[in-house]
């Protein structure tokens, strides 16, 4: 049997990585103080937001310094209100040479940035039958992860908390259940604003995290991206080692298998 | 990525090597465990957990109360047919029996339902041997058009379909399929199946899957045991139940742990199984997965259901016989193998009742069916 110490790769639609620790681009102070922070992350997956960056012009602030050889350059929809909107986005991204790969988020809150399951669902299924490689940004809502995985996304991405909270892992009991019965990897994203917040995710077994507020916003995003590095790697490894829980003694009820016994 | 795909991975000798090795801080993590990794199923499938059994029944016990509550559902079967061309070893309608054959005509059948429905059961499990030429499709397809009225929940237990036929019995009025791998060991399933349709192990073993994508409601499976290294198969049956969990997550997966039983052939159990064994087995698949519906044949003495009955069982068929036509006369022709449990359904029901546990005879309704 395969030893589940050896060879743990992030495996999404059959592409491996090494890093479980996914990062975003926004909000940085400059694309300088960006990489240094992806570099120190170890992250080989970056997403960006295409609304913010001009696909077709190589000297595109965020473009020229992201290295598609060594990143998987993960464009997100974010700012499509609607179904259609995402996959317009998604398309134009194609058309530009990117490779078909995209974070599908459809949230027509402004203030929140909450995922719509409906217009997800919708685009989801147009993406992937136009042969996208989908990575939804979802609610940590288990039936909607069902349902996206039955119609073919590589991977499903529950909230933690809402974007850029900080307020870690406040969805727990639904992604358990989504992770419980994910057959996709299982990334968790927004919200996570504290390494501990990720060992957390990686701990309760999700497959990757995905940050980016939380090394955007502090005045040292290099080391920071650098400790989420290593808190991703530890959650990893104590999911994989097993964490004991608190052990169940035989309670001095009756007994039930007093009958084999007798 | 079918189950085949998955099953590969793990080889019955690797699967009974590991197993045996498990120690007791493998045993107790998984006792901790608020979910189970496959490692932590096989610690509570090894030998060195039977010194843990008491704990594993209390968690059992514990775990099932809290999602299905003190309830037990009835079932009963309803043999249509004896014929069978296939010859497995074990099975009491092997063809090289010589026993009296029958394929009950539908007024036989109906005649046999409405017993059954008399008796109080809603839920009844249909079966045949396998036989397509003198027990068809079409014929099976009639026979639950006709007792359909009489029960709310109609599964089968017969022959494995294409999907194309498990949509055509669910379009019938069935929502339930029930289908054994019997072992899971490839070589020792080609020995004990010489001949037939039922040597092709692929077709067996991805039948749930067509179930499944045909849309039924419920997919029970389950290993024979006394085949083969009950540790090993059912290290095999909790990963295919997950499987199909996972897979066909709108479908309730039940598992069912058939002991064999005397049957004309006179087979006797390769690996036997003993009250322990089984008491740990079900034990384990209840930690391993908990929404899983368990469900205890009358295969098993009036006793031992009884003190099984509180460590993680679900469904329970009571007052079986295994004979076409059995229910209404007095069988003259042969059953597919000794029930042991002889207790008449009313018995059942009001010992259930007595250990404080509520008898279901109903929790579906076809009306979910028609379209
Ligand atoms: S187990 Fe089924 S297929 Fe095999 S001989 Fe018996 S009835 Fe026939």
């Amino acid at each position: 049997m395969a030893n589940k110490t050896q060879e743990d790769y992030l495996v999404i639609n059959g592409r491996r990585f090494r890093s479980r620790l996914m990062v975003g681009t926004g909000k940085f102070s400059s694309p300088q103080v960006m990489m240094e922070a992806i570099e120190a992350s170890g992250a080989e997956i970056v997403t960006v937001a295409l609304r913010r960056v001009e696909l077709n012009n190589p000297e595109d602030d965020l473009l020229k310094y992201i290295d598609t050889e060594k990143y998987l350059l993960l464009p997100n929809t974010s700012g499509a209100r609607d179904a259609q909107e995402a996959v317009r986005l998604a398309r134009l991204t194609r058309a530009a040479g990117c490779e078909p790969w995209v974070k599908l988020e459809v949230t027509p809150d402004p203030y929140y940035l909450l995922p719509d399951p409906v217009e997800t669902l919708k685009a989801a299924e147009i993406l992937v039958k136009d042969g996208f490689t989908v990575l939804p940004y979802i609610n940590a809502d288990p039936v909607l992860a069902k349902r996206l995985q039955d119609i073919g996304t590589a991977t499903v991405m529950p909230l933690g908390a809402p974007i850029g909270t900080n307020r870690g892992i406040r969805t727990k009991e639904q992604i358990e259940i989504i992770i419980e019965q994910a057959t996709v990897p299982v990334v968790v994203d927004a919200g996570l604003g504290a390494p501990s917040h990720a060992a957390e995710a990686m701990e309760m077994g999700a497959d990757a995290v995905l940050v980016n507020t939380a090394l955007a916003v502090t005045p040292n995003p290099k080391l920071m991206a650098g400790a989420f590095k290593k808190a991703v790697e530890a959650g990893r490894e104590a999911f994989l080692a097993g964490i004991p829980e608190k052990s169940l003694k035989a309670q001095a009820s009756s007994p039930l298998t007093g009958f084999l016994r007798e | 990525m079918s189950f085949l795909e998955v099953i590969k991975e793990f080889h019955p000798k690797d699967v009974a090597q590991a197993i045996e090795a498990k120690g007791p801080e493998d045993v107790e993590h998984a006792l901790g465990a608020k979910r189970l990794s496959l490692d932590d199923f096989m610690a509570l499938l090894s030998p060195c957990a039977e010194a843990y059994l008491e704990e594993m029944a209390q968690k059992a016990h514990a775990i099932t109360v809290k999602r299905f509550g003190k309830t037990i559902l009835l079932y009963a079967p309803l043999y249509i047919s004896n014929e069978c061309s296939n010859s497995c070893s074990y099975c009491g309608f092997n063809v090289t029996n010589k026993i009296p054959r029958k394929t009950l005509t539908l007024d036989e059948i109906e005649e046999e339902a409405k017993v059954l429905h008399n008796q109080g059961f809603r839920h009844v499990l249909l079966l045949t041997g396998e036989a397509p030429s003198r027990c068809g499709l079409d014929y099976i397809e009639a026979a639950i058009r006709r007792i359909r009225p009489l029960f709310s929940s109609i599964a089968v237990e017969i022959y494995p379909l294409d999907e194309a036929g498990y949509r055509r019995l669910i379009n019938a009025g069935v929502d339930g399929l029930t289908v054994y791998q019997e072992t899971y060991d490839k070589d020792l399933y080609l020995n004990l199946h010489p001949r037939g349709k039922k040597r092709d192990y692929v077709w067996r073993l991805l039948t749930p899957e067509r179930g499944g994508r045909a849309g039924m409601r419920r997919i029970g499976i389950g290993a024979l045991l006394g085949l083969s290294d009950f540790r090993v198969d059912g290290f095999y049956t909790g990963l295919h139940a997950m499987y199909l969990q996972k897979h066909f997550w709108r479908t309730q997966v039940t598992v069912s742990f058939p002991r064999i039983r005397p049957a004309e052939g006179g087979f006797r159990p390769l690996s036997p199984v003993t009250d322990k064994n089984l008491v740990q087995l079900i034990c384990a698949m209840r930690l391993l997965i908990h929404d899983a519906g368990l469900v205890l044949s009358t295969r098993e003495s009036a006793e031992l259901r009884n003190n099984l009955l509180p460590l993680g069982i679900t469904q329970m068929s009571a007052g079986s016989c295994t004979a076409p036509g059995g229910y209404s006369h007095k069988a003259d022709t042969a059953g597919q193998f000794e029930i042991h449990d002889t207790r008449t359904p009313e018995d059942v029901f009001s010992y259930i009742r007595s250990r404080g546990y509520d008898p279901v005879w109903k929790d579906w309704d076809t009306a979910f069916l028609s379209k």
